[in-house]
């Protein structure tokens, strides 16, 4: 996760990757430049490579003392481990590894499906007290999970949410479309509302005209939003662990944690499952990156 | 069947009140025009017809039945936006399709329809170029195509002609005009050009901040506008304004000079007046027996005609001559005045008191 978020606020070439920013000041500042980065780079990235390292060394030389940098036996044991159960058979961890990608899936869906509508009903339409509305939306995601999950877990008990998938989902739904909402509503007031009302007059109904008009201007920013949606899903952990317990309905982040723990932790193992975990997060974020520091600098889009 | 009705609009935007009580009643088949400054309410006003814009009151008639509370689509009317508002990932073939595929005409009535609106506009180059691929005039032509491709109850422009080169605005001008008659449909028209408004208007509307001054024929507005503001705004070179007073048989300037009362006057004596004189109704060549005093400011060629600043005490007017015309700075010349086409105003209320005896 620490590397999207590097990936996505780093100051290099933000708009544009063929044409990097030009550098300020002579070449002896740029090189101190890069040598601080460097640095940085090293601190931020050691344990993701260590991580990465681990996974694939055999377990003799993870736990060898002094460390081993470089010269290790390669085995992709550790993987293999991570979806195959030792009797054979799927794995508990490659279970919860579907089960995130439903959920997460699904949550995010969920969230587009109802905050997308309710950005552009927001940015278009005058409704009474807007601003207090949205401020009460945003609001919702000031606390932080572990105040409402205790609540959550008593009510969720009380109507047999416990311990679902559909719960997680829900939940993670309900996070997710305030952060839809705001972040969309930014996209749809780029969007000027003249073509909506052309295609109104064209004898189009309001639906259709949003549908037909807006919608499709607003791709890009609903997959960069979904990302933001996604990846939050995707690594929420509190209300996982409180909420789910069986294996089966567990996602993959409280699925990982569990594997620490016992009298002997297998570090392969759990490096490796860590790294299967990051990677769906690293290509998407990849593929939006553009749009995730559209994100992320929003606050600086003139409305 | 096509006649527009509004009747007492109003609508506030914050604290701007941007139409306040705007009435228009547009005749089936007329060409006609709003004409007013930036910030009247124009587009606000066809907003409101079209349906695009919540009323704070008043009502909307279309064929003379109240359609205040319909969609914009049950509306059937035709807009051609001030800023375009052409789809921006859609061809212009696909924009100007868009009202036949909107009520699921088939593809090849379609064609048919856009392939004579783009000869009609002279855009068939155009056709596969995405809007971003045009210029400004050529986006405005095919904002027009796509308002012209179906027959609806009334066409309402906004500005359609501004961002056209003159040549081009002129041409169209005539275009547009020739479409009206040939169509024989409704045109409900926005310009703030008032050459725009007296050369193709049947009727003009004209509006300043939320409410409409007068309403007549090119003709009425420019030889009896209503108050002094319509006199200043329709007319170019501007009418002059000159402070006065009824006096008996005279009317005495403010400046000192005094002229014959016209006739057709019934202010009382002592009233503080206006009296407006249009530059063509002045004269700096001719004699006669109604004549200002003044010395000459400045001299304006315009190639046709030269308009010539005279100063009459500390106010201006603006006096058409032929474009022969010559004098040196503050030479003393006298304006000779054509009293039966002058205009004589209230200074307060700034309403016409000519009107009453032409
Ligand atoms: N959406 C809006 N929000 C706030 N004020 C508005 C809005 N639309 C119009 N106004 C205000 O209402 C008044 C009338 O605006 P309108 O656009 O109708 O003028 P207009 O006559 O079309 O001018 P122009 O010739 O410049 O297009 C203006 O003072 C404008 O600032
Ligand atoms: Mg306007």
């Amino acid at each position: 996760m620490a590397v999207s978020i590097d990936e996505a606020v780093s100051p290099g070439p933000v708009r544009d990757h063929t044409a990097p920013a030009p550098r300020r000041g002579g070449r002896g500042r740029s090189v101190l430049e890069l040598a601080l980065l460097v640095v940085l780079a090293a601190v931020m990235l050691f344990p993701a490579l260590w991580m990465l390292e681990t996974s694939i060394k055999e377990n003799r030389d993870v736990y060898a003392i002094p460390a081993k940098f470089f010269d290790f036996t390669v085995t992709l044991d550790h993987f293999r481990d991570v979806f195959v159960a030792p009797g054979g058979g799927r794995s508990a961890v490659s279970v919860s590894f579907l089960n995130s990608v439903v959920v997460a899936g699904v949550s995010t869906l969920l969230a587009t499906v109802l905050g997308v509508p309710a950005a552009w009903a927001y940015s278009r339409f005058s409704v009474k007290a807007k601003k207090d509305q949205l401020f009460f939306i945003l609001s919702t995601r000031f606390m932080p999970p572990v105040v409402v999950v205790i609540p959550i877990f008593l009510m969720y008990r009380q109507v047999g949410l416990i311990d679902s998938k559909l719960g997680l989902i829900l939940i993670y739904a309900a996070f997710n479309v305030p952060f839809t909402i705001w972040m969309m509503k930014g996209f749809v007031d780029e969007v000027p509302p003249e073509y909506e009302d052309a295609a109104m007059l064209d004898g189009y109904t309001r639906l259709q005209a949003f549908w037909k008009f807006t919608l499709p201007l607003l791709v890009p920013g609903i997959a960069a939003t979904a990302v933001f949606a996604l990846i939050f899903s995707w690594n929420e952990f509190v209300f996982a662990i409180f909420l789910t317990s069986s294996d089966d309905v567990r996602t993959a982040p409280p699925a990982i944690a569990g594997l620490i723990g016992g009298t002997t932790v297998d570090w392969g193992l759990v490096a490796a499952a860590s790294v299967v975990f990051a990677l769906p997060v690293l290509i998407f974020a990849y593929l939006v990156r553009k749009h995730l520091v559209a994100g992320v600098t929003l606050g600086a889009v003139r409305r | 069947m096509g006649t527009v009705a509004a009747h007492g609009l109003r609508k506030s935007f914050d604290k701007v009140q941007a139409l306040d009580g705007v009435t228009l009643d547009v005749p089936d088949g007329s060409f006609f025009v709003v004409l007013g400054p930036s910030g009247a309410g124009k587009t606000t006003t066809l907003r409101a017809i079209a349906g695009l814009e919540k009323l704070d009151a008043g009502s909307v008639h279309l064929d003379g039945r109240d359609a205040t509370g319909d969609t914009p689509a049950a509306r059937d009317l035709a807009m051609v936006f001030q800023n375009y508002a052409l789809y921006p990932r859609r061809t212009a073939y696909e924009n100007i399709a868009s009202p036949l595929r909107a009520r699921r005409c088939s593809s090849s009535e379609i064609a048919a329809a856009v392939d004579r609106m783009s000869s009609l506009l002279h855009i068939e180059r155009l056709l596969q170029r995405r809007p971003a691929q045009l210029s400004g005039g050529e986006m405005q032509r095919v904002a027009l195509a796509r308002a012209l491709v179906r027959s609806p109850r009334a066409f309402l422009m906004d500005e359609p002609l501004t961002n056209l080169d003159l040549k081009l605005r002129v041409e169209m001008r005539t275009e547009l005009t020739r479409i009206h008659r040939s169509l024989g449909a409704t045109f409900l028209y926005v310009t703030n050009d008032q050459v725009e408004a007296l050369s193709m208007a049947d009727q003009v509307a004209v509006l300043k901040e939320g409410k409409v001054q007068q309403v007549g024929t090119p003709t009425e507005v420019y030889e009896r506008p209503a108050n002094r503001w319509v006199a200043g705004f329709v007319g170019s070179p501007p009418i002059s304004l000159l402070a006065c007073r009824a006096e008996g048989d005279r009317l005495v300037g403010a400046e000192g000079w005094t002229l014959p009362r016209p006739r057709w006057t019934t202010a009382e004596d002592g009233r503080a007046l206006l009296l407006g004189l249009r530059a063509e109704d002045l004269s700096v060549e001719q004699r006669g027996d109604a004549a200002l005093p003044g010395e000459l400011y400045g001299l304006e060629p315009l190639g046709d005609r030269t308009v010539v600043d005279v100063r009459v005490g500390t106010e201006i007017l603006k006096v058409k001559a032929r474009p022969t015309v010559t004098g040196t700075q503050g030479e003393r010349l006298q304006v000779t005045v054509d009293l039966d086409r002058a205009h004589l105003f209230d200074a307060g209320t700034g309403l016409s008191l000519s009107r009453a005896g032409r």
